[in-house]
């Protein structure tokens, strides 16, 4: 249970670092989603399971959902989709 | 001899010198300067007028030409090396905000009290009354949800105002009306099919999933809301369930099912009636002093559906709100309107 802990707590400071550091505003998103999924496992095994259930409901779903909505309104996502295969990882 | 002196007087210290005499830039030098020349310019041998104005304006075509020339040496160094500068100073200042905080937060963490040790600041009086008398006084199984909806039901009708006063902004930053001004229309004929152009039309996979798990999902939202006195959840996490559940069915099958059976109307209604009642049911405790909150429903056996006084009804209330909050986020953020 210790190690468990142990994993779920670097992975969400490896999520929290690779967040800011990826280029790709989707990407983040996405990292951004499996760092509350894996919070929300936390608020288990501290024993609260209300936490949990808002975690997982809250952060993981409807905030991520709101940031793609956000994405697609100001044509984040089509511009990634457009550019060239290439060099597309270095323009945001 | 002169020309040594020039020299001297154009080198950076007699400048840097009469920068701080004057307080003012290169640029202005220059400037300066060209107005004396032209102050000189009148004495020139007086011929006719038009010869003088063919010079006036040879004069200020070449005045223009320098001072635009002055502005791209200008501009040009702040393209170049005062944009890398600025991004260096920029990027240095971050690390070191960034570090800052790192280590006055894990100074914070340093002196928090151990996890679990019973001596702790939390661990005193209050919290040892919820625990103890919490389900006697309250009736509720959850004692988080006693907490919160009984001893401290007035944070959590502020927290549900929270909710509704940030769907408000949205609304007024983001809703493209039509029903007042019918200029607006046009725009919002336009982000519709905006909308329409990225839906997935007939995803027959997202569809058939959907039709599987949307009832689902608003099933278990409900179980939560309806169990929040007894098990685990409440109205907030409920709520936010069934606002996904609605976001997912109406990422499937598209706007014209949900405005079947949601639109700004109903937004507006449930809205209204499950925050009034939440504020009129539990307003008599200001009147009481805030402390006095026992209802005339009585708290029943501890562990039943239908127990714990208000605190059912309110857990319903704040999930409502929260459910159509949450919804009405996505659908504004999406099309400007339900």
């Amino acid at each position: 249970m210790e190690i468990l802990n142990i994993i779920l707590l670097v992975f969400i400071i490896i999520c929290a670092v690779s967040v800011s550091l990826t280029k790709s505003l989707l990407t983040s998103i996405v990292i951004f989603m499996s760092q509350s999924l894996a919070m929300s496992v936390i608020w288990i095994m501290l024993e609260s399971p209300d936490l949990a259930i808002t975690e997982a409901a809250v952060g993981a779903g409807i905030t991520s959902l709101l940031l793609f909505v956000t994405l697609k309104k100001i044509h984040a996502i089509d511009l990634q989709k457009k550019e060239v295969p290439g060099h597309g990882e270095d323009q945001e | 001899m002169a020309k040594t002196r020039n020299d001297y007087e154009n080198s950076w210290w007699p400048r840097f010198v009469r920068w701080l005499k004057n307080g003012s830039s290169a640029l202005d030098d220059a400037m300066y300067g060209d107005l004396e020349e032209e102050a000189v310019l009148p004495d020139a041998p007086a011929g006719d007028a038009e010869k003088r104005e063919a010079q006036w304006d040879e004069r200020r075509r070449l005045l223009l030409r320098d001072e635009q020339d002055m502005y791209s040496q200008v501009h040009a160094w702040s393209r170049s090396k005062g944009a890398k500068l600025a991004q260096w100073f920029y990027r240095v200042t971050a690390v070191v905000i960034c570090l800052g905080i790192i280590w006055m937060l894990l100074q914070t963490a340093a002196y928090l009290p151990p996890f679990g040790n019973p001596d702790n600041p939390a661990n005193n009086e209050v919290s040892r009354r919820y625990i103890e008398q919490g389900m006697q006084e309250t009736g509720a199984v959850n004692i988080v949800a006693g907490m919160i909806l009984d001893y401290r039901a007035f944070d959590t009708l502020g927290e549900s105002n929270v909710l509704f006063i940030a769907a408000c902004s949205v609304l007024i930053l983001l809703r493209i009306s039509s029903e007042k001004h019918g200029g607006d229309a046009v725009a919002q004929l336009e982000a519709e099919a905006d909308d329409r152009m990225y839906e997935p039309k007939n995803d027959l996979i997202l569809q058939r999933i959907a039709s599987f798990l949307v009832p689902l999902i608003l099933l278990f939202g409900v179980y939560i809301i309806m169990n929040g006195h007894i098990s685990p959840g409440g109205g907030f996490s409920g709520g936010a369930v069934m606002g996904a559940g609605l976001i997912l069915y109406l990422n499937a099958f598209g706007f014209r099912k949900t405005e079947r059976f949601f639109t700004f109307k109903t937004f507006k209604v449930v809205s209204l009636c499950a925050l009034s009642f939440y504020a009129v049911s539990k307003a008599y405790s200001f009147f009481t002093g805030a402390n006095h909150l026992s209802s005339f429903i009585s708290p029943g056996t501890p562990g039943r559906l239908f127990s714990a006084g208000l605190i059912p009804y309110l857990n319903i209330a704040v999930g409502l709100v929260v459910c159509c909050t949450m919804y009405a986020f996505y659908t504004l953020f999406r099309k400007g309107d339900m």
